[in-house]
């Protein structure tokens, strides 16, 4: 049966190994020599760790080793090479890449996920990361024996992006996700290009983020959303009629009341063309819109919008303060179809450390508050809630999901399909070493965006395989029957076992 | 834009090269000498620009590296990894952690604040000033033209008492006592070093920046020796016998601190008496039940309450409260009371980065005291060495104080800018405003009730 949802055909999963010749895995595996080149584990290993070589194999994909526990299996190559030639220890490099957030397994796990689409079969934890609380301490509980009537090919992830009855088209995109805003200059043309192909393949939508409308989107029109945001980077009517969505970017998570900052480095001829500004000079995204002091002044925005372009959505993008739910009230009576929550986690640009770290309230306390107060008032069925700013694996999915959001917005866990290692210098000098937050002519070719495409989209290929199991263990058969459902989530640091009635997920 | 809305920072290099997180490492052996060689890729130059410091035998490898991988994954005989500095993990103390060490040696070198990309990769929430967000999302009522703007937004406080209400005689004239205050321009006074070998250069270095600065730097009044920056920037701290006060008390100096006792007041009120200008200063240390007397002096009449727990930010006793609940709950008390307005409240104790002094004053500190902060921007690794009498790694002992000045100018360069980008961020303008704004702050202890507590059964 083929992997679909209603009737959208998800895309194929192809292969799209490592651009580097030493991918970085959890392992290395030196082969002594003992070796007699007689190629038992070239045959052995399941997961094409080595490839024959003249005098010897080589260790082709150390990364791909599944780690100790292969030892107690058949096809180990340590226990079987007749000479004891192979040798494995952990890859010391690896523990330094990452932070709490993005733990080294994290990241692992997903450049697995990228590279084959499938979940990792190493000893990686691919569900949470190490910050200790919030998405990292919550654990699904799984009822006895409910997900043995779902068949998992009937299983429903689409959702809708219009809940209003406007007479505005009813969005309905077959997966829960769209990706968030990250702008022509905070990242290359390549890397988004990766990206909106992506969108098209899922089905889906990506944001431009507030830097223009690069003419080498115009073929995916239907897949973009495009930003209005404080700075009016390249907004025009042109690009406004051009597109289905049209997003409001009031503050994003990453530094809420900070406004947009790109140095002065990454303002080359290109960006400032596309953003009308002047090369080299840095650009400060004002906070906030100027001329939005209350609901009624976002409604004459969010009215304009909807004046310029009969058929499109809006989406506004806040922050969370502490009266988050007030935020989202006023947007829904703005004429908003989408809130999206942005949590404090995301982001690509230059911010103060010191905001990054004390900004807001967590995206896990905001979108429930959001969700029960917009449900007690009545309207929580008219709109929808997207939460973005540090969703990481499926799982975060699945759980935000669970606390209230119809579905999320991703950004970093894109760039890490793309072999970002986190390493935090997306804002110095020339940009990203790696090639994808960067506007170096030299850099950016280190992307070619059709692999960018395919790791993209084999990652959200093997999260959409981990949702549909994890709903089926559920016993539901749509992810909108998730929508709210703090009762099947447990909180480790408040954990009764007495009290547990089912399968507490490890 | 005014002399007073701004701190002049100018880069001071290191003496010592910095401990940083981790280096690299490669190998020589077995190298291909391809034409192509990873390392001459390096974006950052790491390796056409390494060198030896000859003096420390540091090669720049082990912290000019950025961490981008691209060498490591790139070399095809695999020669080069990246390997943790264990001299990093082994800086400074569980609470004054080597993140923390780095990033204010950071500032105190460049006198700018500490920006980085690709969002926060630390734990969702900690101990101590970690139990706390800032709510910094201002959607609807932010300054109108943002810290980048035009508007300048004030980081002075006043210290000293306040009078509540003025009375007016018959004749039209003044009679209700109008009590000194000090005005300094930043939020920040600078308290006795916890820890130090003995060294002139130190305190001179405080005094200095202090005077610099336009702050005020607590001095023993054993150690009066620095001439005439005592005059300005110095609050004496008066620990001695209480008959006969010195000469000092009666002119240049404009503040005095002095512990808190059965007599404080009336010690207070004999300072004043000789010298009607000086603004005194209470000291307590922090401890359970502290808030009442607080209240106590206040109503006696005290002007400056100055509430200090250890350089952790833990109060003395058993259980002791952390240093941000104290604030908190000192302010609530004279809240309740209706006496806050009258008395200034500066705490002190753990304040160890820029983020710890906004969130005090949010808590209800008008202003802060910094301590162990000094030092580490003279290089300090709080490795307690000195305490037991053991040599300074980071040569403290011969710090030149023209150099420590403009270090710990820089670093306060760089909490008065991460201010304002806290103040601007909630459309705020003036500091004083921030003082006891609770509705700006999020406690985790709050959250955790009402969203996941009661996660803990699932039936």
């Amino acid at each position: 049966m083929p992997d679909r949802s209603e009737d959208f055909l998800f895309p194929q999963v192809r292969r799209a190994p490592s651009r580097f010749p030493n991918p970085l895995g959890k392992y290395t595996l030196v082969i002594g020599r003992e070796c007699e080149n007689c190629g038992i584990c070239v045959e052995l290993c399941p997961h094409k760790v080595f490839q024959r070589g003249a005098r010897r194999p080589t260790v082709k994909a150390p990364h791909m080793c599944q780690g100790p526990e292969c030892g107690f299996q058949d096809h180990c190559c340590i226990t079987r090479c007749p000479k004891r030639a192979i040798t494995m220890r952990p890859n010391p490099s690896f523990e330094l890449l990452g932070d709490k957030r993005w733990t080294p397994d994290l990241l692992a796990s997903t450049w697995h996920m990228a590279e084959t689409g499938e979940v990792p079969h190493q000893d990686l934890n691919y569900k949470t990361g190490a910050s200790g609380g919030g998405f990292d301490r919550l654990r699904f509980v799984f009822p006895p024996r409910k997900g043995l009537f779902v068949d998992e090919g009937d299983i429903s992830l689409s959702i809708d992006l219009n809940r209003r009855d406007d007479g505005r088209p009813k969005i309905r995109i077959p997966v829960p996700f769209y990706l968030a805003g990250m702008s022509y200059g905070s990242i290359s043309i390549n890397a988004m290009l990766s990206r909106v192909k992506a969108a098209k393949a899922w089905g889906t939508f990506c944001s431009t983020g507030e830097g223009g409308y690069p003419e080498e989107l115009y073929p995916y029109d239907d897949h973009v959303i495009t930003q209005v945001a404080t700075g009016l980077f390249g907004v025009g009517e042109e690009t406004i009629k051009r597109v289905r969505i049209v997003e409001f970017k009031y503050a994003q998570g990453a530094k809420p009341g900070l406004g947009g900052h790109l140095l002065g480095d990454k303002v080359t001829p290109q960006v400032a063309r596309m953003r009308e500004a002047v090369a080299g000079s840095a650009l400060f995204s004002p906070f906030p819109f100027h001329s939005v002091y209350s609901v009624e002044d976002h409604k004459k925005h969010v009215d304009w919008i909807k004046h310029l372009n009969p058929r499109a959505l809006v989406a506004v993008k806040v922050s969370t303060p502490t009266d988050v739910d007030m935020v989202a009230v006023g947007s829904y009576f703005a004429g908003a179809h989408i809130i999206q929550l942005d949590g404090s986690y995301g982001g690509t640009g230059a911010a103060p450390d010191i905001a990054k770290k004390n900004i807001a309230m967590p995206i896990e306390y905001a979108v429930p508050k959001v969700h029960r107060f917009l449900t007690s008032e009545g309207i929580r069925d008219q709109i929808t809630i997207i939460a973005s700013g540090g969703i990481r694996s499926p799982h975060d999915v699945a759980k935000i999901i669970a606390l209230g959001a119809d579905g999320v917005s991703i950004g970093t866990a894109d760039l890490v399909a793309l072999e970002c290692v986190r390493c935090h210098n997306c804002e110095s000098g020339r940009g990203c070493a790696r090639g994808i937050a960067t506007t170096d002519p030299e850099l950016t070719p280190l992307i070619d965006p059709d692999w960018g495409t395919q790791r993209i989209v084999n990652m959200y290929a093997a999260w959409m395989k981990v949702l549909r199991f994890i709903l089926k263990r559920l016993g539901m058969r749509s992810v909108r029957e998730l929508v709210g459902r703090w009762d099947t989530l447990v909180h480790v640091d408040y954990l009764q076992p007495e009290a547990i009635q089912g399968e507490l997920e490890n | 834009m005014p002399s007073k809305y701004r701190i002049e920072t100018s880069v001071v290099p290191h003496r010592l090269v910095p401990v940083s997180f981790s280096g690299v490492v490669a190998w020589e052996e077995g190298c291909l000498k391809c034409a192509r060689c990873a390392k001459r890729q390096c974006v950052y130059k790491v390796y056409e620009t390494r060198q030896l410091n000859p003096q420390e035998m540091r090669d720049s490898l082990d912290f000019a590296c950025k961490n981008c991988f691209r060498c490591v994954q790139s070399c095809p005989k695999g020669l080069i990894q990246k390997a943790q500095d264990p001299r990093f993990r082994s800086l400074g103390d569980s609470y004054f952690t080597p993140e923390i060490i780095t990033s204010l040696w950071y500032q105190a070198e460049t006198g700018r604040i500490p920006v980085s990309g690709a969002g926060y990769g630390g734990p969702f929430s900690g101990p101590g000033f970690d139990s706390m967000w800032t709510d910094m999302s201002e959607i609807v009522r932010p300054t109108r033209d943002g810290i980048h703007g035009r508007e300048y937004i004030s980081t002075a406080v006043d210290l000293g008492r306040k009078p509540m209400a003025l009375v007016f005689g018959p004749d039209g004239q003044l009679s209700s006592p109008t009590p000194p205050l000090m005005e300094i321009p930043i939020p920040v006074i600078f308290d006795k070093v916890p820890w130090s070998p003995a060294s002139n250069g130190v305190s001179e270095a405080i005094l200095m920046a202090a005077h610099e600065l336009g702050t005020l730097a607590i001095t023993w009044n054993d150690q009066l020796n620095a001439g005439e920056l005592l005059e300005k920037s110095a609050v004496v701290h008066l620990a001695m016998e209480r008959e006969g006060l010195p000469f000092w008390a009666q002119e240049g100096i404009h503040m005095v601190e002095i512990d808190d006792s059965r007599d404080a007041i009336s010690l207070q009120e004999r300072l004043k008496d000789v010298n009607p200008d000086l603004v005194v200063m209470i000291r307590l240390n922090a401890r359970k039940g502290i808030e009442r007397r607080v209240s106590e002096l206040v109503r006696s009449g005290a002007e400056v309450i100055h509430l200090k727990a250890d350089p952790w930010g833990k109060e003395m006793g058993e259980e002791p409260r952390f240093v941000l609940q104290v604030a908190r709950q000192t302010h609530f008390h004279l809240v309740e009371a209706g006496i806050r307005d009258l008395v200034t409240l500066v705490v002190g104790g753990g304040v160890a980065m820029a983020e710890h002094m906004c969130k005090l004053i949010i808590c209800g500190a008008d202003a802060v005291s910094v301590d162990a902060v000094l030092l580490i921007a003279m290089e300090c690794r709080v490795c307690s060495r000195c305490s037991q009498g053991l040599s300074c790694p980071a040569g403290l002992h011969e710090v030149e104080a023209k150099w420590g000045a403009a270090r710990i100018r820089n670093l306060m360069g760089a909490w008065h800018n991460q201010l304002l980008e806290v103040m601007g961020a909630m459309g705020m303008r003036d500091v004083r405003r921030l003082r006891g704004e609770m509705g700006r702050a999020m406690f985790f202890e709050d959250l955790e009730r009402e969203f996941f507590s009661r996660l803990g059964a699932r039936v």
